[in-house]
């Protein structure tokens, strides 16, 4: 990205860099079943955003003694690869990334039935391919695609979604460059059915009418995404459907 | 939502949800009412500040060490704020000897973000030749007795110390060299963030959980609230879910907490260090 002193995100138009308008995500392609090894898999491209989550599991719990005796332990990897940013990325986990990890696990667990498998765990892994503002938003909504893909009983899904404050405007679905020279970030996550929310982490300044509007915003914004999950899970059940019919036919 | 409880923990549970119905809690506070918050500072001789916090028996030490080093590339006249944290052994059964784990990040991150989005420091005060040189804060924090709510404990601990840091007068050359005088100068504190922790249990709300109230609630959520009431970050915990009005209201006891811990706590050490 080149950072060529960029000191104004909104446009005189009132259209931010990217041409988007303030409630517009970026576009967005999501596909099931990518990887073959894996329970359940799934690859979302969110603007530039890259990314693919493999579900391993439930299985046996390594180390024995972090099993839970009453259900399964949900357990994450986000990790960026190196080349996924502008400058290279140390491979090593950095704090933020396991800092990630941990808040995704957290905002998953709630849709997950995980009493129906006491003593196991369901390992998520994500790798960032190619970065570019929102990922844990993004690596949030194709974890709970590669679950369903992994036929883990399922309460609901969970869509994820950004919004936030970029020249003293409230937008949705920040980008990478919005999202380092912005005033503020607050990436959501909601089970779309019944409104609740699993994933909420804030930084930057709202005052308490700024925050509830940007809070709306981002909600409007996950029921957008739920739609195109929705969307992707439909298209590969309909692949399936018709291979089944296929072999019954024969 | 589904935590893992032990058999004590489940039996603990029941009594202090059946306690919340009645809005009591176990050790007799209200549900707004945060344990007795005491704070010392200037403890530390070889630290540029200190502060010990002690939230009923939770006790936590920060200590700031101010250096000088290269700034990040992005920001060349910015100086460099940098926090940790670390569970020490000594402080709880459950803590292990080692480099800090996912929990003693998230910890370190949500209580660096509070003070870096607030603009606690003005760290464009602390250049000394852009690009080249900067002041480093380091803020280092240690948790030596773990009865719950660690989040605001440290969050507090760390203003504190911050407030009561000082550094050596300096003049720089044109040059861009850096040259200590007699005599020492304050950092620039210029904003007192306080995170407040918010614990839901069956449908009520609680402030400042207790290690056993901590270890049942269903959700958490951490607020940081700058001085004009502003919001500064905030970080969902636990598994448990939250509704958009849970939030507005945490919001609303947030800042109302906030505000009264920064006059009635704080107060004092924010007096002194406009003073000198």
């Amino acid at each position: 990205m080149s950072n060529k002193k960029i000191t104004k995100l909104l446009k005189k138009n009132g259209l931010r860099l990217d041409n988007r308008k303030f409630d517009e995500l970026r576009s967005i392609k999501m596909e099931i079943g990518v990887l073959e090894k894996a329970n359940g898999s799934a690859y979302i491209e969110w603007g530039k955003n890259k990314i693919i989550a493999a579900i391993y599991g439930p299985r046996e719990v390594h180390p024995r003694r972090l099993s839970l005796t009453d259900k399964a332990l949900v357990r994450c990897r986000y990790h960026m690869t190196p080349f996924s940013t502008d400058e290279r990325k140390r491979p090593a986990p950095s704090r933020r990334e396991v800092e990630l990890s941990k808040v995704i696990a957290t905002a998953v667990e709630p849709i997950i039935f995980t009493e129906f498998y006491p003593r196991t765990v369901i390992d998520i892994f994500i790798e960032v391919l190619e970065s570019d503002g929102g990922t844990r938003c993004a690596a949030l909504t194709v974890t709970s695609l590669a679950l369903a893909d992994a036929g883990i009983p399922l309460k609901d899904l969970v869509a994820a979604c950004a919004a936030g404050k970029i020249d003293g405007k409230i937008v949705l679905d920040m980008n990478g460059i919005e999202d380092q020279l912005g005033e503020a970030d607050l990436p959501i996550a909601i089970t779309p059915r019944n409104k609740e929310i699993t994933l909420l982490q804030m930084d930057g300044t709202f005052t308490k009418e700024e925050f509830k509007k940007a809070l709306n915003l981002a909600i409007e914004g996950c029921e957008k995404i739920y739609d195109i999950q929705k969307e992707a899970l439909r298209k590969e059940y309909i692949i399936v459907k018709e291979e089944t019919e296929k072999i019954e036919e024969e | 939502m589904s935590n893992s409880y032990g058999i004590m923990e489940s039996i603990k549970r029941k009594k202090i949800s059946e306690l919340l119905k009645y809005d009591k809690r176990l050790d007799g506070r209200g549900l707004m009412d945060f344990r007795k918050i005491k704070i010392e500072t200037g403890m530390i001789g070889t630290a540029a500040g200190s502060a010990l916090v002690s939230l009923g028996n939770t006790k936590v030490m920060t200590g700031i060490k101010v250096e000088t080093g290269t700034p990040f590339t992005d920001k060349p006249k910015s100086g460099v704020l940098t926090t940790n944290v670390e569970l020490t052994p000594l402080a709880s059964p459950n803590f292990e000897a080692g480099p800090p784990r996912e929990k003693a990040i998230e910890m370190a991150r949500v209580v660096d973000r509070g003070i870096r989005e607030a603009k606690a420091i003005d760290l464009s005060k602390l250049c000394i030749d852009p690009g080249k040189l900067v002041f480093i804060v380091y803020v280092d924090i240690y948790v030596l007795n773990h009865d719950g709510n660690l989040f605001d404990a440290f969050a507090l601990s760390a203003i504190s110390a911050l407030l009561n840091a000082k550094m050596k007068k300096y003049t720089v050359k044109k040059n861009g060299e850096l040259k200590y005088g007699k005599g020492y100068i304050k950092l620039p504190v210029q904003n007192y963030p306080v995170e407040i922790s918010i614990g839901k249990l069956d449908g009520k709300m609680i402030v400042d959980p207790s290690l056993e109230e901590e270890a049942v609630v269903d959700g958490l959520i951490t607020i940081a609230i700058g001085k004009k009431g502003e919001i500064c970050a905030m970080q969902k915990r636990k598994t448990g879910v939250f509704s958009v009005e849970d939030i507005l209201l945490a919001i609303t006891i947030a800042q109302k907490k906030a505000k009264e811990i920064r006059e009635n706590i704080l107060g004092e050490l924010i007096a002194k260090n406009k003073k000198a």
